[in-house]
């Protein structure tokens, strides 16, 4: 970031303290110290509603995990903030934050939606499904190619080509949707085909669905690429020092355009979950808030596959039990706690490593 | 439709709506120049907007509403600057953070102070004369008063040596941290303040109001080369675009209104396609410690 008319690729700084998997422990501790942060925090805005954190706290475990249904709602969101988890994880371990999954699963959820109707109704699952999560894929990696080409040709920043194209990619698709899709005077479109609906897994009626195998596909598809092929070696050394990596012939540029259009395309996958899982056809704000509750299941799950599936079901866990206690304090708390939590494991991380350094 | 927009009345609106942006986009430059990259400003921008409506609806003024707003910019650019100096956090991710705590976080506060989901009760405005607005004054003296203190002032050189070369100012015994603060306590008033003039401009506050201005006002940063009085010029255009769309809808031109809503993010999608991130010189240090 020198010189003028220099392209800037090189950076280090997410690497620094999120080395993935190089010492579990510390990762492990870095995430356990931003979860008490979270809950004492969570705790000091209960106590300024006018309640006992110990008993929200208790209320809302009891009643999230005691009910079948509110439990199958905790892996309904897990699903969707898994994938855009991963996705943020990976663009992450390559040195470039993808903030713009909200838009990337919107894009996917439209994409999904238009090609679930359009097969005729008799198509059979085996082609339908596959159809549908690759049209979810392709949309969703082709916004997140463009936040790719952007940073990589132009040296836009990504967070901020994220965001605008957040904005974007929501006020088209609620374009597409008015103009050809949404019927008479509403906000919803047409059912999909019959073949490209994914079965519901009970749950009490909840909207927990197939599309759980998906994202536990993904986790261990990233796990597998991230650890045991020179793919992955090679988006984690572009992550960890971008010039040794094209010293040792890495094209740098290529691997984050790449990246970012396999960090899109999972987010985009996401959209089986709400379209061909749960509510059959495109709906306006379908799938919304995924995106941002991935930022925090990314850096919360410290960037491993595993960790992040986990870190979506904590978050699942406090985005519904924070509606099973809304009678108690307001539902705003658990999405106000969304931002703490990235906050807190931001900070955590170097402190966990300075903290060592001193020992 | 062409006469509208030569009138007294569509100026008054394009600088109402740029007040927000431009305010922002100087607090950014400031705080940017000094070395810390600022992505808090929608946090600033939310926080500053309900801060404003809170003690607006409580005093009954609207100039102690703009101080509430100066005030809570200070705070998150302390907090800001707390996470990302004292405990080495992440400057983009500590940004989006705070961006995302100032979402849940207003409307939070929103439902405890008024048991309202996405509404401020009403707040005292300046009136429609956009000259008896304080904070158009405050976005004025800071365009013609900062270019000068950065390059003329000793507070000015030590906060362009705080971004560019924070050893030297460590080798005359001064503190970058400090300096930083500084510079960053006073972009997030400056950033405040455009939060407090988005609540004034509609009497009161909204959920979510701020609606990506920050990050619009930082790519107007960029594009004008950390410069804060060309940043304010291109949030200025940025507000044009924005009141011909309102023009546009209401004398219905025929464009779709979901897309000429996005027309300051495509001008912003532009510009960043345009300038990209390599427009001018950022500051040496920015973003590093």
């Amino acid at each position: 970031m020198t010189e003028r008319g220099a392209p800037t690729p090189e950076r280090t700084r997410f690497a620094q303290w999120l080395r993935p998997g190089s010492n579990p422990r510390r990762e492990l501790l870095a995430a356990l110290i931003a979860l008490l942060v979270v809950i004492a925090f969570g705790s000091l805005m209960m106590l300024a509603a006018g309640k006992a954190p110990g008993h929200v706290w208790s209320l809302m475990v009891t009643r999230t995990l005691g009910d079948p249904y509110l439990l199958g709602q905790v892996l309904y969101k897990a699903t969707g903030v898994t994938l855009t988890g991963l996705a943020v994880a990976l663009a992450l371990d390559a040195g470039l934050f993808n903030i713009g999954a909200e838009g990337q699963v919107t894009a996917g959820v439209l994409a999904c939606a238009v090609v679930g109707v359009t097969l005729p109704a008799g198509t059979p699952a085996v082609i339908a499904i596959p159809l549908c999560l690759l049209a979810a894929a392709a949309a969703g990696g082709a916004v997140g190619a463009a936040i790719g080409v952007l940073r990589v040709t132009r040296g836009a920043h990504e967070v901020i080509t994220s965001i605008v194209l957040n904005s974007i990619v929501v006020g088209v698709a609620l374009w597409i949707g008015n103009e050809w899709l949404f019927r008479g005077g509403t906000t919803t479109g047409g059912k999909i085909a019959p073949g490209a609906m994914l079965p519901q897994l009970g749950f009490g009626g909840s909207a927990v669905n197939a599309s759980l195998v998906i994202a536990m596909l993904a986790v261990a598809a990233v796990w597998w690429l991230r650890n045991r092929t020179t793919w992955g070696q090679a988006w984690r050394a572009v992550g960890q020092d971008p010039s040794a990596a094209r010293s040792v012939g890495i094209s740098v540029g290529r691997v984050q355009i790449l990246v970012m259009t396999g960090s899109g395309a999972l987010a985009g996958i996401a959209a089986a979950n709400f379209v061909m899982g749960h509510k059959h056809a495109f709906e306006e704000g379908l799938g919304r808030g995924t995106g941002l509750l991935g930022i925090a299941a990314a850096l919360l799950g410290r960037m491993h596959p595993i960790g992040v599936a986990i870190a979506a079901l904590v978050l699942g866990f406090l985005s519904s039990g924070g509606l099973a206690v809304a009678d108690v304090v307001p539902k705003e708390l658990t999405e106000m706690l969304l931002g703490v939590v990235v906050l807190a494991v931001a900070a955590a991380g170097p402190w966990v490593r300075r903290r060592e350094a001193l020992t | 439709m062409i006469e509208t927009l030569f009138s007294l009345a569509f100026l008054t609106q394009v600088l109402r709506i740029a007040l927000p942006y431009a305010l922002a986009a100087m607090g950014g430059a400031i705080t940017e120049r000094a070395g810390v990259i600022d992505l808090a400003l929608e946090a600033k921008l939310l926080f500053g907007a309900f801060a404003a409506a809170v003690v607006g609806h409580a005093t009954g003024s609207p100039f102690l509403a703009v101080l509430g707003g100066l005030g809570a910019g200070m705070i998150v650019a302390a907090i800001q600057i707390f996470c990302a100096l004292r405990l080495a956090a992440d400057q983009v991710i500590v940004g989006v953070a705070l961006n995302l705590l100032a979402l849940g976080g207003t409307r939070f506060l929103l439902q405890l102070f008024y048991g309202e989901g996405a509404n401020s009760p009403p707040v005292p405005t300046f009136g429609s004369s956009l000259l008896g607005n304080p904070i158009l004054w405050l976005a004025l003296v800071a365009a013609v008063a900062l270019p000068f203190a950065i390059a003329r002032t000793r507070w000015g050189l030590r906060l362009r040596a705080a971004g560019d070369r924070p050893d030297a100012l460590v080798s005359v015994g001064v503190s970058p941290v400090r300096t930083r603060l500084a510079a960053a306590l006073v972009g997030g008033a400056l950033a405040g303040a455009g939060g407090a003039q988005l609540t004034l401009a509609v009497g009161g506050f909204v959920a979510d109001m701020s609606g990506g201005r920050g990050y619009i006002a930082i790519a107007m940063v960029i594009l004008a080369g950390w410069r804060p009085q060309l940043a304010a010029l291109a949030c200025v255009v940025v507000a044009l675009a924005e009141a011909i769309n309102i023009q546009l809808q209401v004398a219905a031109v025929g464009i779709p209104s979901e897309l000429a809503q996005l027309l300051p993010y495509f001008l912003t999608l532009a510009v960043l396609i345009i300038a990209g991130g390599k427009h001018g010189r950022p500051p040496g240090s920015l973003g590093k410690l």
